[in-house]
């Protein structure tokens, strides 16, 4: 075999999307008018790149993350890998059985068993009908749906849909695993389990190519790292070197201030972030002892019911340190259906919280009832650094956390 | 381990060209694919259903019933559009049959590319297996039609005047069906690959099948309308595939006079004629649906 090494090859791919024209269906009348139509009345349909001259190599064995804001190319990348669409210029080769995941439970039918979902969305998944059946078993055991194998899925409960439905594709096992992040969207031990696979599909020797806004999933899970910007590759190399630079998103140093302008497309926009002291001014340097405030503005556009706040600390690596979403407020979530206009919140990093070092914070916001569950990611905006004065060893003390903890003496 | 593991599995991607072409070897190789996707059709249509599988026989015995009693007000009870010898209900049930066939197959098939929208925006398979699905589903209910459609048969046979008789000729039915089945995919791979940049096929279709019942010899046989014309109008008359099935399934099984061999070349150069092109220009679009659709 040539290159046995080698598990996916790209060279030059692109892919380009008419904008107006194609993305949106076409009547047969309006395309007589264009084809007797006068040819050339205005600018011919926009065009949009959206991969352009993208090259690289994965090595079998490796697993790769790819990151990037939202619309960089990420997942035209995993449906042109996948083949689902075809590029419009470059070639792929693709050295092995591919498997890929870009939904979980894709071609489910509501009015089916589970016993026979399990078999359509087996083959739609490209296995064959003699490993659904060896494999059976196991997937209905990882499912825990025995008592309802044989229920319309119509009638299983969300949990138990996306726990059958993941265990089918988990029970997948091509030696490239193309893997979109809507997977991680479920439960924390949905998301778990769902990692737990990965990682043990990567200890058999298979190679993994995986579309994640996690950076704290991708630090941990792969080797090397792809970021992608407007459709191009920004980085590619370490993960946390690529992280570090995806954060810095070209900049030195991050600022403790930014603002966005209006993006009229965004039903809800976080339109201005500062980071600011015990006294309301911005402040880039902090120390330990003193809290900091994350003050930011959200523009509600419409309103929209669930939403939430999600906001992760980093390190430059890419080590998640700490998440924070709107959730832990109070029972009650002060994102969730917002007034329209300009709507102000401030998040309170306490005293003595993270240890000294530079972070990063990276900001999102999404809603079940929105369309794509995203809602605005402006991912990493803010940057600070933490000073530690007042313990004993200051900015040598180790450790995530700078928290003081008491020391007693306790009398026998 | 399954088999295909074993082996070295290399997949190329290109860009599309204009001369893209279906790969036959690729279709076969999801031909268990296909299957499973005729089943889900077979097993959902009739599930949560009162009549369950009555429902293949259902709307062709209704739509005789209705022409049945109908012709019968207009025309008396002797001067209904059949065979000579062959009671009314026999003659456009025996039509009606191959007819179900390709109406239902063109009606799904035609729509399939946007039916399974979401399937084939998630996952890859040869898209030409949409379009063939509906094939396999409406054979299925073109198999228990069949079915029923000799019950009527034997009913006629023990119960009134006429007498069925068995003919050599049976053999040819296979052939028909087949020539049913290619000649709604032909259509089909057309509408469906034209459905998925234009919705107006869609709207069109129902319109357009209604149309083709009248125009194709099932409620009346073809020698009642051709009578009235020139021998060469029946080389016109075969422009519509389906003519010549519906003649011939009149012919395997009622004895009837043979279809005009100009009719069925004609029919059969059209249906190949458009199943050729239909291959070539599906293969051509292939790659631009899940873009569109």
């Amino acid at each position: 075999m040539t290159m046995p090494d080698i598990a996916i090859r790209v060279r030059n791919i692109g892919k380009r999307y008419r904008l107006g024209e194609n993305l949106r269906y076409r009547t047969l009348r309006e395309s007589w008018q264009s084809s007797f139509g006068r040819r050339n009345r205005g600018p011919k349909g926009e065009v949009l790149w959206a991969l352009r001259e993208i090259s690289f190599e994965v090595k079998q064995g490796d697993i790769i993350g790819v990151i990037g804001r939202n619309g960089a190319g990420k997942s035209t990348l995993l449906k042109l890998l996948s083949r689902i669409t075809r590029p419009t210029t470059g070639l792929v080769d693709i050295y092995g059985r591919v498997g890929s995941l870009l939904e979980v439970g894709t071609g489910f039918h509501p009015e089916l068993s589970g016993r026979e979902n399990i078999f359509l969305n087996g083959a739609i998944l490209g296995m064959t009908r003699r490993e659904v059946q060896t494999k059976f078993d196991e997937i209905v055991s990882f499912a825990e749906i025995e008592k309802f194998l044989d229920t319309p899925v119509k009638r299983y409960s969300s949990g138990m849909y996306v726990r059958l439905a993941f265990a089918v594709a988990a029970h997948l096992d091509p030696e490239i695993l193309l893997v979109d992040e809507v997977l991680a969207v479920g439960d924390a031990q949905f998301q778990k389990k769902c990692l737990g696979k990965m990682e043990e599909a990567s200890k058999d020797g298979r190679t993994i190519l995986f579309v994640s806004h996690n950076m704290g999933v991708i630090s941990q899970l792969c080797s090397t790292c792809m970021w992608l910007d407007k459709g191009e590759i920004k980085d590619i190399g370490r993960t946390h070197s690529v992280i570090n630079s995806y954060m810095l998103n070209g900049k030195s140093e991050l600022s403790p201030e930014i603002t966005f302008a209006d993006d009229p497309t965004k039903i809800v926009q976080l339109k201005r972030m500062a980071l600011l002291d015990e006294d309301g001014n911005v402040a880039q340097k902090f120390d330990c002892d003193s809290p900091i405030n994350i003050n930011f503005d959200i523009q509600v556009r419409r309103k929209l019911p669930g939403l939430y706040g999600y906001i992760g600390i980093y390190k430059p690596d890419g080590t998640e340190v700490l998440v924070s979403d709107s959730f832990d407020a109070s029972t009650v979530n002060p994102l969730d259906n917002l007034p329209l206009g300009t709507n102000t919140f401030s998040v309170t990093l306490p005293p003595r919280t993270l240890g000294h070092g530079d972070y990063r914070i990276h900001f999102s916001m999404a809603s079940q009832s929105a369309e794509n569950f995203h809602v605005d990611i402006p991912g990493v905006v803010c940057g600070f650094s933490l000073d530690d004065f007042s313990s004993k060893r200051g900015n040598e003390r180790g450790g995530f956390f700078s928290t003081l903890l008491p020391w007693r003496y306790v009398e026998n | 381990m399954s088999a295909h593991l074993e082996a070295e599995q290399v997949t190329r991607i290109r860009p599309a060209t204009r001369w893209s072409v279906i790969d036959p070897a690729e279709v076969w190789r999801y031909r268990e694919l296909l299957w499973m996707l005729a089943l889900r059709d077979i097993k959902v249509r009739y599930k949560q259903t009162a009549f369950g599988v009555a429902w293949a026989i259902l709307p062709p015995l209704m739509t005789m019933v209705v022409f049945n009693v109908l012709f019968g007000l207009l025309m008396g009870s002797e001067g209904r559009p059949t065979l000579p010898g062959v009671p009314y209900a026999i003659s456009t049930f025996c039509a009606l049959v191959p007819w179900q066939l390709f109406a239902n197959t063109l009606s799904e098939s035609g729509r399939s590319l946007v039916l399974n929208r979401a399937l084939i925006t998630k996952v890859y398979f040869p898209r030409i297996i949409a379009p063939l699905t509906p094939v396999l589903s409406s054979l299925f209910s073109f198999l228990i039609a069949l079915a029923f459609l000799f019950m009527l048969i034997t009913g006629y046979h023990l119960f009134t005047d006429y007498t069925f008789s068995i003919r050599w000729r049976l053999v040819v039915l296979p052939l028909l069906t087949l020539f049913a089945v290619l000649a709604a995919l032909s259509l089909s791979l057309w509408f469906s690959a034209l459905n998925a940049i234009y919705r107006d096929v869609q709207y069109a279709l129902p319109f357009l099948i209604q149309i083709l019942l009248f125009v194709t010899p099932v409620i009346y046989p073809a020698e009642s309308v051709l009578r009235h014309f020139p021998d060469w109008a029946s080389l016109l008359y075969g422009l519509n595939p389906m003519a010549g099935v519906v003649e011939g399934f009149r012919w395997c099984l009622l004895g009837s006079v043979a279809p005009d061999p100009m009719l069925m070349s004609a029919s059969l150069v059209i249906t190949l004629g458009l199943l050729l092109s239909g291959v070539f220009y599906f293969g051509r679009m292939e790659s631009e649906f899940v873009d569109v659709v």
